[in-house]
């Protein structure tokens, strides 16, 4: 079966559909034999299939439909009437067309039917007054001959195609089959196939050239080969129950329509040379009924044909139900967590066996709902074929594609999502990665490029690889680019590997080739490909080798509707990071909990088996506790407090979350966010857990990016190319206490005051100041950036005020120095906290400061009852 | 916009085209979503869909309420897409079409006004009309600096 086309394949269904309605449309016809637009939707029918068949090399269907079509345009045209006759004769034109593709189904070939009378009757009754004499007669018959036909078409076809294959050959495996025995897996398709070309026409060897001819059809048409695509997957089915279909003589033995010992005589005959197939054999001997054969025959093939297993669905069904079972397994969830709760209270068993069985059909369910929106990769690698033939023409190289893994299955949406970018990689690798033939040779390479695209599933996700043995990517040629487009700086550059290098031509703004090509600049470039990859929740890596290719590999997870995650707890609420992300957990308890983390310059970090991970506090990073407050003097804070550390990875770098608890993994549905919050990246979406609360998603790479953890070019540059807007923007710099200076962006400065000491009050542990009529908490950025020694001396405070709606903070100063522009030295990015970074200002190192966190540090509610009045805020504070 | 579905925020009553509001839930369970705006107090579950609900007295100025009881969820669906907004207490719903209608005075904080289409003078007290749409229309830059 396996030698059907798939455009064949499509075209049968696609033609079953049709008679099914041209059917209705006829039957509907005869009660209303003057509508137009019945007659039309008819006439388009078969319209469609002549056209089709005429493609595919179906000559006979193409002449049958012809006639028809004529008939029936005349009929749309209002020439002639659609009186009983025509309309039998269409009716036995539909069921001629449908045995035609039935034959073509179950063989590959039209068979030997003969349509000719009917061909006549159809072209009589395109005549007024012509026909009723001369039709009725042929018509009546015909129903019997068709019959007859058919099955002298199923008898002959077998002993045409046995008495072609050759004797000899036939012989040997057929014994072979014997012995076989009872072996299965591919002995029993062996022999099956075996059995087949005894006793059925073989599809492989009737089907050869029909398919042969599709194909050739096929590939002198772009549009059919657009339209196959769809097709594989309605095929499949129907082919792997054929495989396993046991031999014609055991069919025949268990059905008892013959004993064993017929039919190993009937084989030991075969045996001795006998070309028959087997049934034909059985029944010379009267060991069985031809009708039996027939039967068997039917039993054997068991599959049921390509148009009975498979439905088409609506896409936006799909959809649905996939929602639907999203919501099936939160009801599960939460049922199983309540059972759960409520296990030591009252042990039900039987509600507990039930909820066990629910939950295993849930997610049976949602496996099988999920595979419905499976497609194979090759419905968007399909399209690959051409775009690198006319890629390499117009670029001038000699590329051979080569495609491993086809059949890999993803999610439809998944499959949407990463066209786009495949398709840009593909071109990029013809583009830029494979050299003209002349420099290949030169090489010493095969003039002929090879381009090779692999799919396979691994750990729960998908890898694609695009490869090429092209020139490779020089890290060298990356890094200068990179230093000319001011993307990294030169002492970057000094610690970088060669990988983050490589790494590089996946940001903003990085191109390698000089000029722009016309193939390059559709619109998607490669920071657009790591984009879109990552927005699924994929990663995107590259490597290579100079002179002899490179390789990138996109790693997609199989769905994006429904993940399993880990929940967590951090300050009292609940988040959920997707398990893809999580490398491992780490406990922080006993005497070392958080006292086990250390920090360097501030930027606290783990030593996991001797390696040191970087970690971001996820309270500090969603701003529930100020930034660094805890680590400010340079002492980990809350040391006894115990916690995990959630050791993630993103963008190839590692890196550790704290936070205060794990509580566990569960299958989370994905719901979306809503337009207020889906400028907030830290969050990539929200779900609902077992108990009905609703939890955020958190957004791995988003976490890493957003602390700077990432210490690698990607991270860095990516830094600076989004500082880019404010580079030019004034800071006021300022000294701290001792020799320390810290730069203030401008615009965060509302006012500057000179205050009395004396002025200062502490309300709660914290000083305040009473100024414009309000209470205003101050921060003394020694105390904040650890600095030694304290400011304000003297009898005058210099203060810093930092306003925003009625609310102000007052930094404390020991001096302001200077205005002066931001990036006038190198800027370096020490991660340290209440920091953003440092600059050289005037051959001195000035401390960037964090200005938010400096604001959360005197006032915890700064932001959040920023629209407040400060009556509220005045009550707070007390 | 005749029919208003009203609601007691603080000290006022508001009231929005009783067209959009979907319906009113009482809710307890508000997940807080850190780095939002201020005005957002969160997402709700309201069976099974994620909903953003904005803190209404927030968003109008006010201190956040420190009642005991659960807010009431005023679910609207602008743009094809619900909301809720947390009130103080639900109202009935007000025919207003024979009410005599003002403009917002100019006196009234801008940034509340632009929220208001106007207020209708009912014998005993003012309705204010909330224009929804702005009412959704948190500036991205409430997001703390």
């Amino acid at each position: 079966m396996d030698a059907i086309d798939e455009i064949v394949a499509e075209f049968l269904v696609e033609s079953h559909e049709n008679l099914d309605q041209l059917d209705r449309d006829l039957l509907a016809l005869e009660q209303n034999p003057g509508s137009r637009e019945l007659l039309a939707s008819v006439f388009r029918t078969i319209h469609t299939i002549k056209g089709t068949s005429g493609f595919l090399a179906f000559h006979k269907l193409e002449k049958l439909t012809h006639v028809g079509e004529n008939l029936l345009s005349r009929l749309r045209d209002g020439r002639i009437e659609l009186n009983d006759d025509r309309a039998t004769s269409l009716l036995k034109m539909v069921d001629a067309v449908r045995g035609l593709l039935a034959a073509i189904e179950a063989t590959g070939a039209e068979g030997d039917a003969d349509h000719s009378e009917l061909i006549a009757t159809l072209s009589a009754l395109l005549e007024d007054g012509a026909a009723p004499a001369a039709a009725p007669a042929p018509a009546a018959e015909q129903p019997a001959e068709q019959a007859a036909d058919a099955e002298v078409t199923a008898q002959a076809e077998p002993v045409a195609a046995a008495e072609a294959a050759d004797a000899e050959h036939t012989d040997a495996e057929q014994t072979d089959a014997e012995h076989a025995g009872d072996e299965h897996d591919d002995h029993a398709a062996a022999e099956h196939a075996d059995d087949e070309a005894g006793e059925h026409a073989d599809p492989a060897v009737a089907g050869a050239p029909a398919a042969q001819a599709t194909a050739a059809a096929g590939g002198g048409s772009t549009s059919s080969v657009a339209t196959a695509t769809k097709a594989k997957t309605p095929a499949e089915p129907a082919a792997v129950p054929a495989q396993g279909a046991p031999p014609i003589g055991e069919v025949l033995v268990t059905a008892g329509a013959a004993t064993k010992d017929a039919v190993t005589v009937a084989r030991m005959e075969q045996g001795l040379g006998d070309n028959r197939p087997l049934g034909s054999i059985l029944v010379d001997h009267g060991a069985v009924t031809p009708a039996a054969v027939e039967h068997a025959l039917e039993a054997q093939s068991g599959h049921r044909s390509v148009v009975d297993s498979s439905v088409r669905v609506d896409v936006e069904l799909l959809d649905s139900l996939m929602r639907l079972v999203g919501e099936l397994v939160l009801a599960r969830n939460q049922l199983v967590s309540r059972l759960d709760d409520a296990k030591d209270a009252s042990k039900d068993s039987s509600l507990a066996r039930s909820a066990q069985r629910l939950s295993l059909v849930t997610s049976e369910l949602q496996e099988q709902v999920m595979k419905t929106r499976m497609q194979p990769v090759d419905s968007v690698w399909s399209k690959m074929p051409r775009v690198v033939r006319d890629l390499a023409k117009t670029c001038g190289r000699l590329v051979r594609l080569e495609m491993d893994g086809r059949e890999t299955e993803l999610d439809r949406s998944v499959l949407e999502a990463i066209k786009d970018p495949l398709t840009h990689l593909v071109r990029n690798a013809v583009d830029h990665g494979i050299e003209p033939p002349d420099v290949r040779k030169a090489a010493g390479k095969p003039v002929e490029g090879v381009l090779r695209l692999r799919a396979y599933h691994e750990a729960g996700q998908v890898h694609l690889e695009i490869i090429d043995d092209g020139a490779g990517i020089d890290p060298q040629r990356i890094a200068a680019k990179a230093l000319e487009r001011g993307l990294i700086s030169q002492a970057q550059l000094a610690t970088m590997t060669s990988r983050e290098i490589m790494h590089m031509i996946f940001l903003p703004g990085f191109s390698t080739m000089a000029a722009v090509t016309n193939v390059s600049g559709r619109g998607v470039g490669m920071d657009v490909v790591k984009t879109r990859i990552e927005g699924i929740g994929g990663s995107v890596d590259v490597s290579s080798k100079i002179g002899q290719g490179s390789t990138f590999r996109l790693t997609i997870p199989l769905t994006l509707a429904i993940i399993p995650a880990l929940t967590i707890g951090c300050a009292q609420r609940r988040y959920a990071v997707p398990q893809v992300s999580v490398l491992e957990l780490v406990r922080l308890n006993g005497e070392h909990a958080r006292g086990g983390i250390e920090l360097i310059s501030g930027a606290p970090v783990y030593r996991l088996r001797d390696m040191l991970l970087p970690l971001v506090r996820l309270d500090e990073q969603l701003g529930l506790v100020p930034m660094g407050a805890a680590d400010a003097d340079g002492v980990v804070a809350d040391e006894s407090r115990g916690g995990f550390i959630v050791v993630l990875h993103a963008e190839q770098q590692r890196f550790g979350l704290v936070v205060d608890d794990v509580l566990d993994t569960q299958e989370i549905v994905v719901k979306p966010l809503g337009r207020h919050l889906k400028g907030i990246p830290v969050y990539a979406g929200a779900t609902i857990l077992g108990d009905g609360s609703v939890v955020l998603i958190l957004d791995a790479a988003t976490l890493a990016r957003r602390s700077n953890v990432l210490n690698n070019s990607a991270g860095l540059a990516a830094a600076d190319t989004a500082d880019e807007a404010e580079v030019l923007d004034p800071v006021l710099v300022v000294e701290v206490a001792g020799d320390r200076r810290a730069a203030i962006p401008l615009e965060m400065v509302t006012r500057l005051e000179e205050i009395p000491s004396a002025s200062i009050e502490h309300v709660g542990g914290r000083e305040v100041v009473q100024y414009r009529g309000h209470i205003m908490p101050l921060v003394r950025l020694s105390t904040l950036l650890g600095a030694y020694g304290s400011e304000g001396g003297g009898e005058g405070v210099q203060l810093v005020v930092y306003t925003r709606g009625e609310r102000s903070v007052g930094f404390v100063v020991e001096r302001i120095l200077d205005i002066a522009s931001e990036r006038i030295g190198t800027r370096s990015d020490i991660d340290d906290h209440a920091l953003v970074g440092s600059v050289v200002i005037g051959d001195k190192v000035v401390e960037l400061l964090d200005v938010e966190s400096a604001v959360l540090a005197a006032d915890p509610n700064f932001y959040t009852v920023a629209a407040s009045t400060d009556t509220a805020y005045e009550e707070a504070l007390a | 916009m005749s029919q208003l579905s009203t609601f007691v925020v603080g000290k006022y009553l508001f009231g929005v085209d009783v067209s959009l509001v979907q319906e009113v839930v009482r809710l307890q369970s508000i997940t807080p979503v850190p780095l939002a705006a201020p005005a957002i107090a969160g997402l709700i579950n309201l069976r099974g869909e994620v909903l953003t609900a904005i803190d209404l007295r927030v968003r109008m100025g006010m201190t956040r309420s420190t009642s005991e009881r659960d807010p009431v969820n005023v679910v609207i669906r602008v743009d094809d897409e619900p909301v809720s907004l947390l009130v103080d207490e639900i109202g009935g719903v007000l025919e207003v079409s024979q009410v005599p209608f003002e403009q917002t005075p100019s006196t009234v904080d801008e940034r509340v006004r632009e929220m208001l289409l106007g207020a209708y003078t009912l014998p005993d007290r003012l309705l204010l009309a909330l224009n929804a749409q702005r009412v959704l229309a948190l500036a991205e830059d409430a997001r703390a600096a």
